[in-house]
């Protein structure tokens, strides 16, 4: 259990996904304007990174592995996200639009989001159980939601004030994100000490 | 099309990273030293040039409706292939790139470069797209891991800097330090840029689902939906 909250924390807090990690950059400065579209395309994520893992693990450990096929990952993963997330699509709008309405359109732009098929490949890598990979997969998605959320109200502070005219836009974005990123680097090693 | 035009457009005017501002996650992770940079580049110029060669031959026989699906399956074995190679002979390459060597199929760029690109020139033309393109995302990627690698570290492909050794930013290596060098680059870019810079948005350029989605950027199909609550 308490292997589980290690990798649950660590996941959030100390290997970010988007501050640390860089996994998913382009719908955090994309998306990140509003918090009310940070918070719908964050929890797109989550679903989608839980989703995608408890469809992936089984492929490899059951498909791939036996047949000694681990070569095949790459273009077996990316194929198996991108069918799953049309596919949660269909089923959405048919069966619960209420939920379809409110993260309906984030979906098509996280087929091909690097943190979900990063989350997927992480997971091998690391050698989880079925079980700590998604709750690792969970913790990279509430690591990512954390993130969008905090930027989307350093942003909204940053589009009422003076910039100087060449740092407009993306460059003042990216500085505001490293100083952001700064405060995550303060929680290494916190994790571990607290069940030391 | 002037063929070398069409090579230098990618180097600086039309550079993948500093002014379409695609390939973003990989360039901020792996510019942490000039070896690093080097690897991704050619990385991801090989894949770049191979789809974008095969994208091209096959352009008269994919159809339409499934291209996307057909360049993701062609680019992800092609990243596949690199991968296998990596592993073989530059293992130490392989340790120090982890995850994102297999993350180059979800690299705009490649699936950018096939949609704007090679789906409608010839096989020639488009094999010199690709490789401007690759050169320019290297250049770029060599430009930020050679800020932060001299700076934040003290060295300069591993070999140590007389006085910058002794007094090195480590902060400029780490996470932050990718962001705000970045960030510098691009505002550097747009003061001394020649001409007129974009408006830079995280634009549909690389994004397979654009046609779906019918928006002109991300940012767009949020606020919409945002508004439409």
């Amino acid at each position: 259990m308490t292997n589980l909250i290690i990798i649950l924390l660590s996941a959030v807090f100390i290997n970010n996904y988007v501050l640390s990690r860089f996994l998913g950059i382009c719908p955090f400065l994309g998306v990140s304007k509003k918090l009310d579209s940070a918070t719908g395309m964050s929890l797109a994520v989550i679903f989608v990174m839980l989703i995608a893992t408890a469809v992936t693990y089984p492929i490899q450990k059951l498909l791939l592995d036996p047949n000694d096929l681990g070569y095949l990952q790459t273009i077996v993963f990316i194929l198996v996200i991108a069918a799953l997330v049309q596919l949660v699509e269909i089923v959405l709008k048919r069966y619960i639009p209420g939920l379809h309405k409110s993260l309906g359109v984030y979906l098509p732009l996280i087929t091909t989001n690097c943190a979900v098929l990063g989350v997927t490949i992480l997971n091998i890598d690391e050698g989880y159980t079925f079980v700590e990979a998604m709750v690792n997969s969970l913790g990279s998605g509430l690591g990512f939601m954390l993130a969008m959320v905090m930027f989307s109200g350093v942003r909204s502070t940053i589009e009422g004030s003076d910039v100087p005219k060449s740092f407009q836009g993306l460059p003042i974005t990216l500085i505001a994100a490293a100083i952001t990123s700064l405060s995550f680097l303060g929680f290494g090693g916190v994790i571990e000490n607290l069940f030391a | 099309m002037n063929t070398l035009k069409n090579f230098t457009k990618g180097l600086i005017k039309e550079n993948p990273v500093l002014v379409l501002v695609l390939g973003t996650c990989p360039t901020l992770a792996t510019s942490t030293s000039v070896i690093n940079a080097l690897g991704m580049g050619a990385a991801a110029t090989i894949v770049l040039l191979c789809s974008n060669v095969v994208i091209s031959a096959l352009r008269k026989v994919i159809p339409d409706k499934v291209r996307i699906p057909c360049y993701i399956v062609l680019i992800a074995g092609f990243v596949t292939m690199v991968q296998m190679l990596v592993k073989a002979f530059a293992p130490a390459l392989d340790e120090a790139l982890g995850i994102y060597l297999p993350l180059i199929v979800v690299n705009c760029i490649i699936l950018g470069r096939a949609e704007m690109f090679a789906n409608k020139n010839k096989i020639f033309d488009s094999a010199i797209d690709a490789l401007g393109m690759g050169v320019g995302f290297t250049l770029a990627l060599f430009l930020m891991a050679a800020i932060r690698e001299v700076f934040g570290n003290g060295t300069f492909c591993g070999l140590a800097i007389p006085v910058l050794a002794d007094n090195h930013i480590s902060i400029l290596t780490m996470a932050p330090g990718g962001f705000l060098v970045f960030g510098l680059l691009i505002a550097a870019v747009n003061k001394f840029g020649t001409y007129k810079p974009k408006k830079k948005e995280f634009g549909c350029e690389g994004c397979p689902q654009a046609d779906a989605c019918g928006k002109s950027s991300c940012s767009q199909a949020a606020e919409e939906v945002a508004d439409n609550d």
